[in-house]
């Protein structure tokens, strides 16, 4: 990305005058600056080329739109942190979405209460994660095969219940929910806020947190104190399929119906944001903030090629070229 | 030979009567009876498979003992886990410190007892009065640490073994067993860890040290207890013997 460019127009200057200088100098050639903040240097670089090649990118209506794209990406992606950070990874999460979604669909369609409708979709979401951290902690199963395992069994599943057919939602909570705006922000960007303040306060100012980044990062010393680390990695899935309910609720407030037809980029663009985010493949590191600037910057991405009349097929070689680039720099992580 | 030494039994911080532990087929010890007094250093020492650590891990619940009685502060205590001692004032500094390397100095020392503040029916984490008493915690031991907030992967091996004791000695315990904490130090910090073990003593914290180096032991127990080959083989005063004689008795010799 703009890596090597920054850090060398920076350096001679600094050499060459005081100081104070220096040390930016210093920061700015520590790998390790740049393996942390990836993503809001991503996003930064974006938005300056898109900004800079398409008048349009910079409109107000089309950064409420960015955002508004952005909400199921970033509520997605706080839900795979919380995995990734135990060590773990969950495939299931875009299954789970569409699932949710099937559920909230038939649900609704069967003459419940949209608001039923909804807590039964995060509910089976929810129960869908914790099943995963199960057969993950007292099935002593790897987290790859156990969540590629239910991944597609509940394809399978959301197809069968589904019949194959899109349901229609017709419900004017979805619809408000999907297109109100309170002050500058439509509502799922207001949710995706409210998922990141809450992520965080749990992450950073709870027991909760701590253990979970003791359990990602040395298992076995955290459970020598004592730490659950089972029960810590059950919470961090259930979280996950939790985050799938919610953004199953958005997805078919969006498109206005439940579809059985699993969307991919979701699941690889939130293990991307992830990355991207500065969290640690290997757990024990991990920030909420991150994930949600590098969804961000996913969907900025998607959306300024969009503009620039990129076809749509360059989008998914474009994201992954930009995540193997951040994986890369993540080495040099301290 | 370890009758000969009479301890009331209240001055007995941990004790163990008859202790046996085999795996399957394979005897670790037998008939064990091992004491540590309240306010002294105690150090087991023997060869490599004498039984010296597994003998530690029943005496904390690590292992459950297949016969014999454990007595903790003058009451039998058969510890069925580590949390359990740990709960009744055993804190085990692990062979391999028990460190998380991502989190800071202050949240190591604070893992699993963490500080918090209740605001309605939430629990956050009261931040400020850890690291305030991780301070404290430090320089009651006079432990140098840059800064409370560095990550413990960037300390030195003598730092993460300062702070996997002052996180044994800071939680209160009355006993703090340590396996072998200098094994992978260099000289200068062997030398202040062992100047870290003196001062938890200086402030009556009972101590049970493993070690294989007889001069450590010389120097930091008050006694010192002998096994070999599965058996207690004898029980000395650390001022009364010597270098040689603790080789006799370790190797058999004597």
């Amino acid at each position: 990305m703009s890596l090597p460019t920054d850090s060398a127009s920076a350096n001679p200057q600094a050499g060459a005058t005081e100081e104070s200088r220096s040390s930016l100098a210093a920061l700015l050639l520590d790998p390790s600056f740049w393996a942390d903040w990836a993503s809001v240097v991503g996003l930064v670089g974006l938005v300056i080329l898109f900004g800079a090649t398409s008048p349009v990118f910079l409109s107000i209506a089309n950064l409420q739109a960015l955002l508004l794209a952005a909400a199921i990406l970033v509520v997605l992606s706080i839900g795979q942190t919380f995995v990734v950070a135990t060590s773990g990874i969950d495939l299931s999460l875009a299954a789970s979405v569409m699932l949710g979604a099937v559920i909230l669909g038939l649900v609704h369609a069967a003459g419940w209460g949209i608001f039923a409708a909804c807590v039964a979709a995060v509910l089976a979401t929810s129960a869908i994660g914790l099943l995963n951290g199960v057969l993950i902690t007292t099935g002593r199963i790897p987290d790859f095969v156990v969540t590629l395992g239910t991944l597609s069994g509940i394809t399978g599943l959301g197809l069968i219940i589904s019949g194959g057919e899109p349901t229609m939602v017709g419900s004017t909570f979805l619809l408000k929910l999907a297109s109100g705006k309170f002050g500058p922000f439509g509502y799922p960007v207001w949710v995706a806020i409210a998922a990141v303040i809450i992520a965080h306060i749990a992450l950073y100012h709870t027991r909760f947190g701590v253990h979970l980044l003791a359990t990602g990062g040395q298992a076995e010393s955290a459970a020598a104190l004592g730490i659950r680390t089972d029960k810590v990695k059950l919470a961090a899935y259930t979280i996950s399929g939790f985050c799938a309910g919610i953004a199953a609720i958005l997805l078919v407030a969006r498109i206005g119906s439940a579809e059985p037809q699993i969307n991919t980029s979701l699941l690889l663009n939130s293990v991307a944001a992830v990355v991207l985010g500065g969290v640690s493949l290997f757990g024990g590191r991990a920030s909420i903030l991150g994930p949600a600037i590098g969804a961000l910057m996913l969907t900025a991405l998607v959306n300024g090629l969009t503009l620039l009349s990129v076809s749509a097929f360059y989008q998914p070689l474009a994201v992954g070229v930009i995540v193997v680039l951040a994986a890369l720099i993540m080495r040099y992580q301290k | 030979m370890s009758a000969a030494i009479h301890i009331p039994p209240s001055e007995a911080i941990l004790a163990c009567e008859g202790l046996s532990k085999h795996f399957g087929g394979i005897r670790a010890f037998t008939d064990v009876a091992f004491q540590a007094r309240r306010g002294e250093v105690t150090a087991v020492i023997g060869d490599n498979g004498a039984g010296k650590s597994t003998l530690i891990r029943c005496l904390v619940g690590v292992h459950v003992p297949d016969g014999g009685e454990i007595f903790f502060d003058g009451k039998p205590q058969p510890f069925g886990n580590p949390d359990e001692a740990r709960k009744a004032g055993i804190e085990t500094v692990h062979q391999n410190l028990a460190l998380i390397d991502e989190l800071t100095v202050a949240q190591n020392l604070f893992l699993n007892r963490e500080i918090v503040r209740r605001i309605g029916p939430f629990a956050l984490l009261d931040r400020k009065a850890m690291k305030n008493q991780a301070r404290a915690m430090l320089s009651r031991l006079s432990i140098n640490m840059p800064s409370v907030n560095q990550r413990v992967r960037r300390l030195s091996g003598g730092q993460r073994q300062a702070i996997s004791i002052c996180r044994a000695a800071g939680s209160g315990a009355k006993l703090v067993v340590m396996d072998e904490p200098t094994a992978a130090l260099g000289v200068q910090e062997t030398a202040n860890v062992e100047a870290l073990i003196r001062r938890l003593r200086e402030q009556g914290v009972s101590v049970i040290l493993v070690s294989h180096n007889f001069d450590q032991v010389r120097r930091l127990s008050d006694q010192i207890w002998v096994m070999r080959a599965g058996k207690m083989a004898a029980t000395v005063r650390a001022s009364e013997t010597t270098g040689n004689e603790l080789v006799a008795l370790v190797t058999g010799a004597a």
